[in-house]
């Protein structure tokens, strides 16, 4: 069993594929937080007067909050004095308000496998492209227009929407609800907004990359959707980051409406860059994500793979409010080397007759420490509650940790919630058949992992899916010893 | 807060008072953990361990604590018996917080101690000082605040392959005319392949508030097996605090088992540490409540060395309006390869203000192991309801039918036959509502 | 013929006991070979050591296969070169399903050998062909390896999986264990079918059973960890008459 050790140790680390910096002319505003900062960001932005007001109660009552201790997350102080708050990689030209793409830009996402221009999109996703804080490209806006669909960048939104905008934003997630939300709402500098009309059906999947480039900067992107009656719309989003040996922050909110009988799919692959494998540098992401299921027969559909970051700290939550409305949560949660998550769901029941289904997959390696953290909570009212949730855990080598913990507050006795949790490792005699197979070593682990993945990547679309696959071999390699 | 400082004060006051009594050993402990107590004071409901239960607000009233040792002149033996139908015992009785042995005790193994560690320390004092609070001294603030004040400490002390073939009952009642808090510990020493059976009865003999501090220490040696036992059956206006900590050595077997009958506001910690190779542990839990009363029970199960088995299992019936709390948590250390363990915790709500809030963890850092958990919250099986009227069993019946099955697989783990026998019917009882109506002991009804 | 396997005064070792004690053994092309014997000769180290399992140590003697030293070949390498082990306890591989199993199995190979990996049209065609020859219900090419089969379907898979890969040299290690008469006829015929004039197999068996499907043309008796008689297929029948203890006495 010895030689096993050795070729598994023997594997090489593959680099981060993704962690080339752009030399893009940035404009990045001094490090630091405070009223003028903040102030600064918002006229940069042109924002009206009540954004202003609602970004600084934020940021005052993020001054009196300390940072959450509960995870099962090993964070390093913060300097949130170091960090600048906003990076616009788009050249400002003053005599022309329209901003031009920096071709080295254009290279970038390419390099990424992001088509920026609509004639290289790929047939059926419209692409809103995030750089360090801005927004750069969205596609296919006017296709969507057509329909009544709304995609743009947040801060366009502000400008062109701003009765939506106010009427949603920090509806779902109040600047109150956590340390990261509180400071996100002080410092968002863009994000996505979309917005699918009554009825329709977005006829193409949404996508939004984003990236983050410029060094000691941190990303705090706000992404609303906002589903209104009948309508359906699939969401996509991608994250990648430079190698850098200091830490990058980001701390985005994402917050989600859903009205009578409408359906939102949300999927992300994030792949910020993990850290090297001494556990140097990398991106700590605190993420609030958060749907309100409001309608009735309302459904939303939560779908991560998250393969980067040092530092997860994520839980993507349906509030079912509605009667018969559904939630759902697929994640798979790889970590190799230092990496730490922890990262789950909450399902909240209000309403009658709702449910939810929790599959969670978590793959540790290396010396990494991978939580699944999830609550279920059925309140008096919600009769006819339903909950299934299963939480695996996969090992690879034997320094890693792989924790589930899972809450259950139930308050209704027509509810049925059932949890079941398994930790497994992949045997020496799997390997062995795969080997006698011919397949080598590497290969095999690839292949059992993304088995053992499968019912979530089902869940991803088609394009998203291969790319996830792809993900988590090349996460995975060297990961075993 | 204010509660705090009373009983800080009041120890402050009568240290001489409560020292008077104990040995060395009891006194230097209650030293130290007292600065912790002073210092941390009692767990809030922020306190990740006590989300659901506020334990301050029960330490507010205001309770006499037997400081003066009142009690140990009363004997309780004649008029208090808690016999189980064909099973053998041993007995010892704890009223409030005294000890008292029984004289059948001189018939037990030789070797075999079974008495009060403030005499059993004059004559055995390595024994005592290698062993009392050594597991406890890390417990919480609640542990420290039973520590600090506990006068007495029960021991029971089995030499290397010595076999207790019958059990030892301890029975602990209640009985005052006052709002009362008593400190109780139990020290369990088994040495190298000994075997003993332990049943623990909490009874009540009284109407008035009360609150119950217990801290249990068990040291299971080498190849070593210990079956525990514990029933709570006392009245709605008890609180109990259990803390329960075991160490496993090489091979050792610990079975548990907790039922929680009848009391109003309940939190048990139990923790067993295996710290030897082939350490198997199996800890069960049955929970019944109705009325307003609380049951939380958290468990830590520490795999430190491999190869070591583990199983739980814990049920909660809640009815009424009833509240219970299960966090379990398998904490599987790097080295503890080859641990295999599961966890399973189910829970009945019977009405709309029931409230359960479960949760089961696993922590592992080791890969070669088998683990999993399951939890499930959900009602009485309406088929099964419905197909049993329809075989002409009135539905209440049909109730209590399926509750009592629901309930029986907790009590199957039951090592002792005649223990089991008497069990099932006592659960039986406890559903159709008949246990309410007793007085002090039931076991013998 | 030429000498598709020599292997010369073998011995192996687990967990530092020793299970063979020089094996010597010459297969050539086209040959079946059976080897039997009693239980703990060795039979499954064997087959194990010829894989390559890294559970077993050579501690002497040589494999040559192909002319080429197999003990320096990893266990893929040996497999891309044609080996083959049907397993006698073959693994439950949870999530991977038989279909892409056998894909990353063939393009592996492929790759090995210098050529393109198989388009998923002629994959396909080729895993419905192959399955028709051991009758493996389609929807079992959907499920996960061997997860949740009952051991009939478990060799039948092993053998539509040797269909599939094709292998020069074939070891079938206890093939036969765990299987009512029926399934022993299919997967017996299926290893006839897969029999060509340049294709070799080491039937290891306890029973003769298999032996009146699978015929072999030369019969090896391994006992404690040695090769203690080799004979034609009459052997077959004289063990089936007197057992193994007159090997036993003899040794």
């Amino acid at each position: 069993m010895k030689k096993k050790n050795n070729i598994l140790k023997k594997l090489a680390n593959k680099a981060y594929e993704f962690g080339f910096v752009s030399k893009i002319k940035t404009e990045i505003i001094e490090s630091g937080l405070n009223e003028e900062i903040i102030r600064l960001i918002s006229k940069k932005k042109n924002e009206p007067e009540w954004l202003l007001e609602f970004r600084l109660t934020a940021y005052r009552h993020w001054q009196t909050m300390p940072m959450p201790t509960w995870a099962h997350l090993n964070i390093p102080p913060i300097d949130y004095q170091a960090i600048s708050y906003y990076a616009d990689p788009l050249k400002k030209n003053k005599e022309n308000s329209n901003k031009e793409i920096d071709p080295e830009l254009m290279k970038t996402f390419e390099k990424l496998g992001i088509p920026l221009e609509e004639r290289l999109a790929l047939s059926g996703t419209a692409v809103d492209a995030v750089m360090d804080s801005v927004s750069v490209k969205t596609t296919f806006k006017e296709e969507l227009k057509e329909k009544g669909i709304i995609f743009c960048s947040m801060s366009e939104a502000v400008q062109e929407y701003p009765d939506l905008v106010r009427k949603y934003l920090g509806s779902v997630v109040n600047y109150r609800d956590n340390f990261f939300a509180a400071l996100n709402t002080a410092v968002f500098s863009d994000g996505s907004f979309v917005y699918i009309p009554k009825g329709v059906r977005c006829p193409m999947e949404l996508s939004t990359y984003f990236r983050i480039n410029a060094a000691n900067t941190g990303q705090f992107e706000r992404t609303l959707i906002v589903a209104d009656d009948n309508s359906y719309v699939s969401y996509l989003e991608g994250c990648t980051a430079p190698m850098r040996d200091e830490n990058q922050l980001h701390a985005a909110i994402v917050e989600i409406i859903v009205n009578d009988n409408a359906e939102v799919k949300y999927s992300t692959v994030q792949n910020w860059y993990p850290g090297d494998a001494e556990g140097k540098g990398g991106v700590y992401n605190f993420v609030t994500k958060r749907g309100d299921c409001r309608g009735h027969g309302s459904k939303l559909s939560w779908t991560q793979v998250e393969t980067g970051s040092a530092i997860t700290w994520k839980y993507p939550s349906c509030i079912l409010r509605g009667d018969n409305s559904q939630g759902e949560f697929y994640s798979v949660a790889l970590t190799n080397n230092y990496q730490q998550a922890d990262t789950g769901t909450k399902m909240i029941h209000l309403g009658k007759n709702t449910k939810s289904t929790i599959i969670s997959k978590g793959i540790s390696a290396g010396k990494s420490q991978n939580s699944y953290r999830g609550l279920v909570r059925v309140s008096k009212n919600a009769d006819g509650a339903r909950n299934y949730s299963q939480c695996d855990s996969l090992l690879l080598g034997n320094e890693c940790g792989a924790h589930t913990f899972p809450y259950m507050d139930i308050h209704n006795n027509g509810a049925v919630i059932e949890h079941e949790a398994t930790t497994s490792k992949i045997s020496e005699e799997q390997l062995f058949y795969c080997n006698q197979r011919g397949i080598g070593t590497e290969e095999a682990i690839g292949l059992i992992v993304n088995g053992y993945a499968k019912e979530v990547l089902n869940k991803l679309p088609m394009e998203f899916a291969i790319e996830a696959q792809k993900l988590l071999s090349v996460s995975l390699e060297g990961a075993v010893g | 807060m204010d509660c705090v400082q009373e009983y800080i004060e009041l120890f402050e006051n009568n240290r001489t008072l409560i020292d008077g009594p104990c040995c060395k050993k009891l006194n230097e402990e209650r030293e130290k953990a007292f600065v912790r107590f002073k210092t941390e004071g009692f767990p809030g409901l922020k306190d990740e361990n006590w989300r659901h239960t506020n334990v301050a607000k029960k330490f507010a009233t205001n309770f006499g604590m037997d400081l003066g040792r009142k009690s140990a002149t009363s004997n309780i033996k004649g008029s208090f018996t808690c016999d189980v139908p064909n099973l053998k015992t041993y007995k010892g009785y704890v009223l409030n917080d005294n000890f008292v042995a029984d004289e059948n005790n001189r018939l037990l193994p030789e070797g075999v101690i079974i008495g009060s560690i403030n005499e059993i320390a004059a004559l055995h004092p390595e024994l005592i000082g290698k062993h009392y609070n050594s597991l406890a001294e890390k417990g919480d603030s609640t542990v420290q605040f039973n520590t600090s004040f506990a006068q007495e400490c029960m021991v029971l002390y089995v030499p290397k392959n010595v076999v207790i073939e019958e059990t030892v009952q301890i029975i602990a009642l209640l009985q005052t005319n006052v709002e009362i808090l008593t400190n109780r510990r139990l020290l369990v020493i088994m040495e190298e392949n000994s075997h003993a059976s332990l049943l623990l009865c909490d009874h009540s003999a009284t109407e008035r508030e009360s609150l119950s501090t217990s801290v249990t220490e068990i040291f299971i040696g080498r190849g070593a097996s210990l079956n525990l036992y514990e029933l709570e059956e006392t009245t709605d206006s008890n609180t109990r605090l259990g803390n329960l900590f075991v160490r496993q050595e090489h091979d050792s077997r610990f079975n548990h088992c907790n039922i929680t009958l009848t009391n109003g506001f309940t939190r048990n910690y139990v923790e067993v540490v295996l710290d030897g190779e082939g350490a198997e542990t199996n800890i069960n839990g049955l929970a019944i409540g109705d009325k307003m009363q609380h049951i939380d029970n958290r468990t830590l199960v520490d795999h430190r060395k491999g190869h070591c088995t583990s199983n739980e299992l814990y049920k909660y019936i809640l009815d009424e309006n009833s509240t219970g709390v299960f966090s379990g948590k398998m904490l599987i250390r790097t080295v503890a390869q080859q641990t295999v363990s599961q966890q399973t915790n189910r829970n009945l709500c019977l009405t709309s203000c029931a409230h359960m809030y479960a949760q089961p963890q696993l922590e592992i850092y080791a890969d070669d192991v088998k683990c999993s958990h399951g939890s499930t919250v959900g009602q009485l099986d309406e088929n099964a309801l419905f197909y049993m009227q329809q075989r002409g069993i009135p539905a209440e019946e049909a109730r209590h039918l399926l509750m009592y099955a629901f309930a029986g697989e907790v009590i199957d783990n039951i090592k002792l036959e005649a223990l089991r026998e008497r069990l099932h019917i006592l659960v039986e009882k406890r559903f159709r509502g008949e246990l309410n109506h007793c007085k002090g002991c039931n076991l013998c009804k | 013929m030429e000498n598709l396997l020599e292997i010369r005064n073998l011995h192996a070792t687990i967990d530092g006991k020793e299970i063979l004690k020089g094996i010597n053994l010459t297969v050539k092309a086209g040959e079946v070979h059976a080897i039997m014997g009693p239980n703990g000769s060795g039979k499954s180290t064997l087959s194990n050591v010829l894989v390559g399992h890294p559970a077993y140590t050579v501690t002497e003697g040589e494999i040559i296969y192909k002319g080429k030293n197999l003990l320096e070949l990893a266990p893929e390498d040996r497999s891309h070169e044609g080996l083959f082990l049907s397993f006698q306890y073959p693994v439950e591989i949870p999530g991977v399903s038989i279909t892409n199993f056998m894909r990353a199995a063939i393009n592996a190979k492929r790759e090995y050998l210098g050529q393109e990996p198989m388009n998923a049209t002629e994959f396909l065609k080729m895993m419905r062909e192959k399955r028709a020859l051991v009758n493996l219900d389609s929807k079992l090419a959907n499920r996960s390896v061997n997860e949740g089969f009952s051991g009939g379907e478990k060799k039948r898979n092993e053998i539509f999986q040797m269909a599939m890969l094709e292998p020069t040299l074939s070891i079938l290690d206890e093939t036969d264990s765990g299987l009512d008469i029926d399934a022993l006829r299919i997967v017996a015929e299926g290893v006839n079918k897969l029999k060509r004039d340049d294709t070799s197999s080491l039937v290891i068996t306890h029973y003769q059973r298999l032996l009146d499907y699978i015929k072999p043309d030369i019969v090896h008796i391994l006992y404690n960890g040695k090769i203690v008689k080799t004979a034609g297929p009459e052997l077959v029948m004289e063990l089936e008459e007197r057992g193994y203890d007159w090997i036993k006495n003899e040794n």
